[in-house]
């Protein structure tokens, strides 16, 4: 445990050091702000619209932003330390490698949770103070529910990059792979599955396309935080699928959860049986 | 309790034999020289003792226990050939970093980098240092919590010859304090006269190990002798032709010097019948060194060798 909270420590000191930390949470409160003062420009007016308005839009550039962000701090964890020459280093002090990959862990994780409380906790601070006749019970309920699944959306990206990191023998490489993932969960996937529901032309088993979205940890995220509303009008594209999923928000909080537990599980496994 | 112990160690790396049947032992308070040519497998025998590989026949056992476990390679110290470190850290820092995972206590930190030489520098980022300075920082890493077993790659590439003689002096100290030591080098003569034992590796077999008087007999190899004649080199090669009745000398003029080459067996009634004649004014006598004994084991297809890549 100790040897996994040192390796945690230094990613964290780390993060400190190159200002990611603070750049993350920048970024994180003035999003969110800037979405809850302009979020309904569109309309004509210029204000805090609606608190189930307001997680909608973060939630929706949230799913470009969150795995973008996790994949850019993780995907040089172990490929890094290896092209750098410390990883054998490492591997010759009192440490197998699960703990150094579940320091990692504990590092990266902490740094985007930290971040995310910081920067979206601000936010939700000054909405509450600023905007008159916002109901801060339900804020505080969506504005929790928003921080939880991002961290929890966060921890799966940056699973999915140590599984790219402890494969490959390149960051470049990494890094590239890292970038075809983000590509593939937030651009292609949704593209795909409505490919899939108009060439089916209805064929496709109907209790059977609403579970297709499980297989996206950024469609789960996106309806935890809309559904929850119970307004699923707000349900645009595929994810009106969602409406149909007899799970409910339970159902999604493990969906959300899995999606970090196997890829970590996964990479911890590739790390152990790789070649050194 | 041994340092380590290799009892027929083998290892296989996608079904190219790397090492075969390699036995070698370390006791404490000795310095073993670990030799062979690129590729010969140095490397994979160190990796093993590390227990970052596991061999395909035999057993690795290291400071009493199994190779790899927390408790043994917390008493492990090792420097890995061209070491390298967060740049952006400074050495304390990094220091302090593999204290902390070795569970070794941080006050040592700033007294190890004193000891290394790098008092004045422990407070820079170590993206500043230059090569020999990464050297040090990696030997005081190394030293953390007073390794019972040292490994050392390469220790001297990018040290001066006055830190190298630091390192030998350091090396010496913890010698005595019962430290067992493996060192890995081409620098031959640099390290023949600190190490207890040598080990000679080609091809992934041990040719030979032993002390180097051990190794010398086993090489069977002339020993050379300068001679300076008294009179005239024609009467001392006489003294040489009627004492050599059948050892098959090898005789060289030399700007007035007579080299000769005699095997070891002979080399003492030659010295007898020279100074029993009166013919030599002086004499000096070569052992093969640490260098030609290498070479001698390594064969003469050792150029092809070095050429191998690890």
């Amino acid at each position: 445990m100790n040897s996994i909270w040192t390796i945690a420590r230094k990613e964290l000191s780390d993060s400190l050091r190159n200002r990611w930390l603070m750049a993350i949470s920048l970024v994180f409160a003035t999003l969110a702000l800037g979405i809850a003062w302009f979020g309904a420009a569109a309309s004509g007016q210029v204000g805090y619209a609606s608190t189930p308005a307001t997680i909608a839009s973060l939630a929706s550039l949230g799913i470009f932003l969150i795995p973008l962000i996790a994949l850019l701090l993780a995907y040089d964890a172990i490929v890094g330390e290896e092209e750098g020459g410390t990883l054998l280093l490492l591997l010759t002090y009192p440490l197998s490698r699960s703990q150094l990959l579940l320091g990692k862990f504990l590092g990266h994780g902490l740094t985007l949770a930290l971040a995310t409380v910081i920067g979206f906790g601000v936010a939700g601070v000054a909405i509450a103070v600023l905007v008159e006749n916002v109901a801060i019970a339900s804020l505080a309920a969506a504005m929790l529910r928003f921080i939880g699944s991002t961290v929890l959306l966060g921890w799966g990206f940056i699973a999915l990059a140590y599984v790219i990191s402890v494969r490959v023998s390149e960051k470049p490489i990494a890094a590239g792979l890292a970038l075809a993932i983000w590509f593939f969960f937030v651009l292609i996937f949704d593209l795909m599955l409505l490919g899939t529901l108009v060439a089916s032309e209805g064929q496709f088993s109907a209790e059977l396309l609403p579970w297709l979205l499980m297989l996206n940890p950024t469609d789960i995220y996106r309806l935890l935080n809309i559904v929850a509303f119970g307004d699923t009008a707000q349900l645009s594209g595929v994810l009106s699928l969602g409406a149909d999923l007899p799970i409910g928000a339970a159902g999604l909080w493990i969906g959300l959860v899995l999606w970090f537990a196997i890829p970590l599980a996964g990479a911890l496994l590739l790390f152990r049986n790789r070649r050194i | 309790m041994s340092c380590f112990d290799l009892d027929n160690v083998s290892y296989r790396y996608d079904k190219n034999p790397v090492l075969r049947g390699i036995d070698l032992t370390l006791e404490p308070g000795e310095i073993l020289g670990l030799f062979g040519h690129n590729g010969a497998g140095k490397t994979t025998c160190i990796k093993l003792i590390l227990g970052l590989m596991t061999p395909n026949q035999g057993s690795v056992s290291v400071l009493g226990g199994h190779a790899g476990d927390p408790q043994v390679t917390q008493h492990i110290g090792y420097l890995p050939e061209n070491v390298m470190f967060y740049p952006q850290l400074t050495g304390r820092e990094i220091l302090n970093h593999f204290a902390r995972l070795k569970g070794a206590s941080l006050q040592q930190v700033p007294k190890l980098l004193e000891q290394v030489g790098l008092g004045d520098e422990m407070d820079a980022r170590t993206k500043t240092y230059s090569k020999g300075m990464r050297q040090r920082l990696g030997l005081a890493q190394a030293l953390l919590g007073k390794p019972k077993l040292l490994m050392l790659d390469e220790p001297t590439v990018g040290l001066d010859p006055v830190a190298t003689a630091d390192l030998y002096r350091l090396l010496r100290k913890l010698r005595e304090g019962g430290t067992g030591i493996v060192l890995c080098s081409h620098v031959l003569p640099g390290v023949e006269p600190y190490i207890d034992r040598a080990a000679i590796l080609t091809d992934g077999a041990l040719k030979a190990a032993g002390d180097l008087a051990a190794l010398r007999r086993q090489a069977n190899m002339p020993v050379t002798l300068s001679l300076d004649p008294a009179n005239s080199i024609s009467a001392l090669e006489d003294v040489i032709d009627r004492a050599s009745s059948s050892s098959g000398l090898i005789i060289k003029s030399d700007s007035g010097r007579l080299r000769v080459d005699v095997q070891p067996r002979d080399k003492m009634a030659l010295l007898h019948a020279l100074m029993a004649s009166g013919e030599v004014a002086d004499v000096s006598i070569h052992q093969p060194s640490l260098e030609d004994i290498y070479v001698h084991f390594i064969g003469s297809g050792g150029l092809a060798h070095r050429g191998g890549s690890q």
